[in-house]
């Protein structure tokens, strides 16, 4: 029998591994994802014409689609939408959510310290070490040229 | 001791049962399942406990099968994919019999049916192979939570929910099922790193102990109505299928896999099923009624395993195949082979 090498084995794998349908992939994350930000832009107005001021009423949007989609993946179904809709439901903060929700809901079974405390932020954590280590280097370039524009 | 062990007796394959959740019951062989939980939890509280109890109640139905008590096995050989193989430990524990747990990962089922019959061939006596899988509980342990909404890669399997026990014994009669052959894999790098195709990681595996199998016996695989592989799904049939074309021409036509027939065509299954339980589940559903009911009399039985971690991978160590192989036949059909000196 013919010895393959490394590479070989993997040519051949390629081959036969069927590519994801990008463009039917897109098109559902753009419509998919398109109508969670209508509902986030619909819930917006209304707590504008609740009374609610501009900046809170764009916060309560963000937090209704992290209730919602928190809702929907414990009920069950967030998955079955976002097999579909890939990054449509991953890249507006129902993304956020659902992973923190679906390891919270996962992990109970092992108790809520060494379980739900231990693995909550499993799949989120990235996010949320990232996004902070961003905040901060962010925050030190805008005071090291707000120093300079200053002196200037 | 080679590779490829003739068992001076062969072991009779008294009976079998299979139990399974709800993709497993609404695939193509549903029916043929002995019990279907469409809830997946077989009446327990989380996925790692519904799993041990799966393989509870697949060696209660397969013993009730037989009109054995536990007191009747010697022997159980189980595995499964949780850590520390301890779906099997913890559903199997009551049966106080002498227990080994083994881990082959999705090549479990044939590896189990290799030690427990060469070792009643030697020694005698009544053995249960058990094998299982849970999707919900395989998720958690080796991707991401159950409800977490990811989209899969066509490539990937799908971890079946499924549990299979055999009962064997060292005599046996006329017109039953037997296995006469075992061949013992060769752990082959299946060359990707990819989580998510480990069917063509498995490949190369099968095609090895396929054609070690034909190369240590002198048996042709016209012989064979099929040549089985466990859980090598669309990519890792295809990667097969084109290596057997040109090593084996005769094997390739002779060829199918577990993986592809679990789930026939549903589509949320992608790549077809993989799992421990899944070329369990066919042997019990599909191809052990076919050989009892004479159908079918001589198979190339293999289950293929994919050795890696969850750690493993993302450390950039490639994926390690495996395959097990047993040959089940009629008992006559075994008794013309034999008589006609091949």
């Amino acid at each position: 029998m013919k010895q393959l090498t490394k590479n070989e084995k993997l040519e051949i794998i390629k081959r036969h591994t069927p590519k994801s349908k990008t463009l039917r992939n897109c098109i559902l994350a753009g419509l998919i994802g398109g109508t969670i930000c209508l509902v986030a832009e619909l819930s917006r107005r209304l707590y504008l014409y609740l009374g609610v001021n501009k900046d809170d009423s764009t916060l309560l949007a963000s937090l209704t689609i992290i209730l919602l989609s928190g809702l929907a993946t414990a009920l069950g179904f967030f998955d079955r939408i976002g097999r579909h809709a890939g990054a449509g439901t991953l890249v507006p903060i129902s993304g956020f959510s659902n992973s923190v929700v679906s390891g919270a809901i996962d992990s109970q079974s092992e108790g809520y310290i060494s379980g739900v405390g231990i693995k909550i932020f499993s799949v989120a954590g990235p996010v949320i070490l990232y996004a902070t280590v961003s905040g901060v280097i962010y925050g030190l370039i805008i005071y090291i040229i707000g120093g300079i524009s200053a002196v200037i | 001791m080679k590779r490829l062990i003739k068992l001076t007796t062969p072991a009779t394959i008294r009976s079998y049962s299979a139990v399974g959740g709800y993709e497993e019951g609404r695939g193509p062989l549903g029916k043929s399942f002995d019990h279907i939980d469409e809830g997946c939890l077989f009446g327990k509280d989380t996925w790692e406990k519904a799993e041990a109890e799966m393989s509870r109640t697949s060696l209660n139905l397969a013993l009730a099968k037989a009109s054995l008590s536990h007191t009747e096995l010697d022997l159980i050989v189980a595995g499964d994919l949780q850590n520390q193989c301890v779906a099997s430990a913890i559903g199997l524990s009551s049966f106080g019999t002498g227990y080994l747990g083994i881990y082959g990962a999705c090549s479990s089922c044939a590896e189990g049916l290799v030690i427990a019959s060469s070792l009643l061939s030697q020694e005698g006596g009544r053995a249960a192979v058990v094998t299982s899988s849970h999707n919900s509980a395989a998720e958690r342990q080796f991707r991401m939570p159950v409800e977490y909404g990811g989209q899969r890669t066509p490539s990937a399997g799908w971890t079946s929910t499924a549990a299979a026990s055999f009962i064997l014994e060292a005599e046996g009669s006329l017109g039953e099922v037997c296995i006469s052959n075992c061949l013992i894999g060769r752990m082959i790098d299946g060359a990707t790193t990819d989580g998510s195709n480990l069917g063509g990681a498995m490949a190369f595996a099968a095609l090895d102990s396929i054609l070690t199998y034909f190369e240590l016996s002198g048996e042709s695989a016209s012989e064979f109505d099929y040549i089985v592989t466990g859980d090598l799904g669309k990519v890792g049939s295809l990667v097969l299928g084109e290596l057997l074309s040109d090593a084996l021409p005769a094997a390739a036509p002779r060829h199918v896999d577990c993986g592809n027939i679990l789930y026939g065509g549903q589509c949320d299954v992608h790549g077809g099923a993989s799992g421990c339980g899944t070329s369990a589940a066919v042997l019990a559903t599909h191809f052990l009624p076919k050989l009892h009911s004479g159908e079918l009399s001589n198979i190339l039985f293999f289950s293929t395993g994919a050795l890696m971690s969850p750690s493993s991978l993302l450390q950039g160590e490639s994926i390690i195949g495996i395959a097990h192989g047993v040959k089940i036949s009629r008992t006559d059909f075994l008794s013309r082979e034999r008589s006609s000196g091949v």
